[in-house]
């Protein structure tokens, strides 16, 4: 009797945790500030006058602070075009994927019953290159803020990128080390069992080797052994490398930075766009990045008025700088504004007649955004972005222009 | 001095993995069943101990006891909530019932502390004062002109590994409590017979485990100090291993096979392959186990403590 009671009693616990969880999954969309974009943005446009735009995201789980920073950037940009007077009004929906390409699909397949009728793909690349077949077999137009990878554009003539795509950021890393001088034996750290840093890898070395550049140590890790790094770093101290290039997210390079702190090895560390976050990691020693420079196109402290504008509303609805995800997810955004009002499109058109008037604009338009410089950027027909990376370098404790 | 350096860090990630892997083979030893929450354990030890230092400003030592405290509350509820029901199933029930548990506490740490990395505070450095009044604090001792770095995370661990095996040994050799759980070990239904409580034996023996995964979870954290959910799980994977390369259930056994199993990492990273270095790892266990299939300490798996 007594066994019955516990027991019914743990299977009554089980479902409410479940529920618990459920609940809380429905409330994460909103943010982790607490705060509700969706609530803010209440001049949502009333059904079938807007735009219906969805996208998928971490908004949990271990790369949650880029899909939320896109999603948020996202909707200041849906807010912002919705209180203008413009007549082009969107209603976004994001769904999280927590970085895994499975929930991504079923995210994915949420948005396009909602009516999805533009996407903003995914944020990150597993699942981007999950959901961009999808956008390309259902023909919805994708423009992904930041899924960098080669696969999530390959093939699709509907899946465009706001970012850089990997192998661009890799050789324009090696391009603008080079042109600048900033170090003259080169260390690369990479990590063998991710697409987004063997891609970075690849054409690093491979445009380091056409400038004739010294590269003194090529060091790998994986998913299995990414705690202890003292082999890479000493092998880089005593090859002499002075300059140390980081393909890879910021979680391990916080890593890398506090262990190579306590050899005593203080090269210049050069990262990409994934080691955009480090400074907001709870209790980082962030004088351990000072100096280290990364390869993003936005820079939150440019002097431009829109710049400007963005990281204030950005700083006041969520208290912290808005990183590059967040700017590349606005500029989407603003991009699709502008391609909408050039073809004349109406949000009563079907997803495949807006798919093909958006594959024929952004073929051939100029886009101004916080992520490109006064040229613009523009899309060739594969997808993939052409425009100018800004390098920044971290002092005191925030990002500055190299330039 | 490459090479020293090399060993030196060796068993510094070494003797992490083996007081992780000592949980195990407690644990293995004692209740006969595989507890794949260890590696979650720890990771909530290391946040209890974080938010402890850092949100609530207590001094380190006061953290650490916080954190053995939870985490032996923790493992005694667990093992009566998941682990206790299931004592008379099939051990592959239990076994999977663990993977649950493993999961369910990830999850939880998930919904609880969100997925951000937290950097964990450096609790294990030296305090001074230099001739301005600047307080420096030093982390490591520089050997030969700074040739050979020791950091006190690695003494501080290497010490503590070996006075845990030292007093679990003591304990279940000598102490009335360490002898019922032998004797639990070698057979339940007589040392039920002879009038040891069994379920306490066990309770008692998961508090123990849960202890050490906190004082692990310190520890791998001041020496690798980025925590997430996750952080648990692939070190107490490879602690499994170590584990049952020394031997499981014999404690000497977990301290050689950590050891052995974190400067056979690290070499084989330095001299044979980067991208193989865990394949050579595995490599080297598979050998072992076919040459002495008990593991290295394994004759000693009679006293199965």
């Amino acid at each position: 009797m007594k066994k019955k009671f516990f027991s019914l009693l743990l299977a009554m616990m089980m479902v409410l945790s479940l529920a618990a969880c459920g609940g809380s999954t429905e409330e994460a969309p909103a943010g982790d500030s607490g705060e509700t974009p969706a609530e803010e943005g209440s001049e949502a446009p009333a059904e079938g006058t807007a735009f219906k735009l969805g996208g998928t995201g971490p908004l949990t789980g271990g790369a949650a602070i880029y899909g939320n920073a896109a999603y948020r950037g996202a909707q200041i940009a849906v807010d912002e075009i919705n209180a203008s007077d413009s007549t082009i009004k969107f209603e976004l929906r994001y769904e999280d994927d927590a970085h895994d390409a499975e929930k991504a699909v079923n995210a994915y397949n949420v948005l396009k019953d909602w009516g999805m009728q533009l996407s903003l793909g995914s944020v990150t690349s597993k699942p981007g290159e999950a959901t961009s077949a999808m956008n390309y077999e259902d023909r919805i137009f994708a423009l992904t803020p930041s899924a960098s990878s080669v696969a999530t554009t390959e093939g699709k003539d509907n899946v465009f990128q706001m970012c850089f795509t990997d192998p661009g950021q890799g050789a324009k890393s090696a391009e603008y080390i080079d042109e600048k001088g900033l170090g003259t034996k080169l260390a690369v750290i990479w990590k063998n069992d991710d697409v987004y840093s063997k891609g970075l890898y690849d054409t690093f070395m491979a445009e380091a080797e056409a400038r004739g550049m010294e590269v003194v140590s090529d060091t790998t890790f994986n998913d299995g052994n990414a705690t202890d790094f003292s082999v890479q770093l000493s092998d880089a101290q005593s090859k002499g490398a002075d300059l140390v290039f980081l393909p890879m997210y910021y979680d391990v390079a916080a890593l890398i930075f506090s262990q190579a702190n306590t050899m005593g090895y203080a090269p210049k560390w050069f990262g990409v766009d994934g080691m955009d976050g480090i400074l907001s990691v709870d209790g980082f020693d962030t004088s351990l990045a000072e100096g280290v420079m990364l390869l993003t196109p936005f820079s939150a402290d440019a002097e431009d008025e829109q710049t400007q504008n963005f990281v204030k509303t950005y700083q006041d609805q969520y208290g912290e700088i808005p990183n590059q995800f967040a700017a590349d997810a606005y500029d989407c955004v603003y991009a699709y504004k502008q391609a909408l009002e050039t073809a004349g499109c109406t949000p009563d058109m079907s997803n495949e007649e807006l798919c093909d008037a958006m594959i024929a604009q952004f073929t051939s338009m100029t886009f101004h955004g916080l992520t490109s410089d006064d040229a613009g950027m523009t899309w060739d027909a594969s997808g993939a972005v052409s425009k100018s990376p800004k390098g920044m370098i971290i002092e005191n404790g925030t990002y500055v222009g190299l330039d | 001095m490459t090479f020293l350096n090399f060993l030196i860090s060796g068993i510094s990630l070494g003797s992490i993995y083996a007081i992780i892997a000592l949980g195990y083979t407690m644990v293995y030893g004692i209740a006969k069943m595989l507890n794949f929450a260890h590696g979650d354990v720890i990771m909530v030890g290391a946040y209890i101990c974080f938010f402890a230092i850092s949100s609530f400003s207590l001094p380190p030592l006061v953290g650490i006891l916080l954190a053995i405290v939870v985490c032996t509350i923790l493992g005694i509820v667990v093992e009566r909530l998941a682990y206790k029901p299931l004592r008379a199933a099939p051990s592959l029930a239990v076994l999977i019932t663990a993977i649950g548990v493993s999961y369910f506490l990830q999850n939880a740490a998930l919904l609880l502390w969100s997925s951000n990395i937290k950097m964990f505070p450096s609790i294990f450095v030296l305090r001074s004062v230099d001739e301005a009044g600047n307080e420096i604090t030093q982390s490591n001792i520089a050997l030969f002109d700074g040739r050979l770095n020791l950091s006190y995370v690695t003494l501080v661990t290497i010490t503590a590994c070996i006075l845990i095996m030292l007093v679990l040994t003591w304990f279940t050799s000598k102490t009335k409590m360490g002898k019922a759980m032998r004797a639990c070990s070698e057979d339940k239904g007589a040392a039920q017979l002879m009038g040891i409580n069994v379920n306490a034996t066990i309770s008692m023996t998961f508090a123990i485990g849960s202890g050490l995964a906190a004082v692990a979870g310190v520890l791998l954290c001041s020496a690798y100090p980025t925590l997430v959910p996750t952080t648990g799980s692939m070190p107490g994977i490879k602690a499994f291993t170590a584990a049952v390369f020394g031997g499981i259930g014999s404690i000497p056994g977990a301290l050689l096979g950590g050891l052995l199993l974190g400067v056979i990492e690290t070499f084989a990273k330095a001299y044979i392959s980067m991208q193989l270095s865990d394949a050579i790892v595995f490599a080297v266990l598979i050998v072992v186990l076919l040459v002495k299939p008990a593991g290295l300490l394994g004759k000693q798996i009679r006293e199965k403590v």
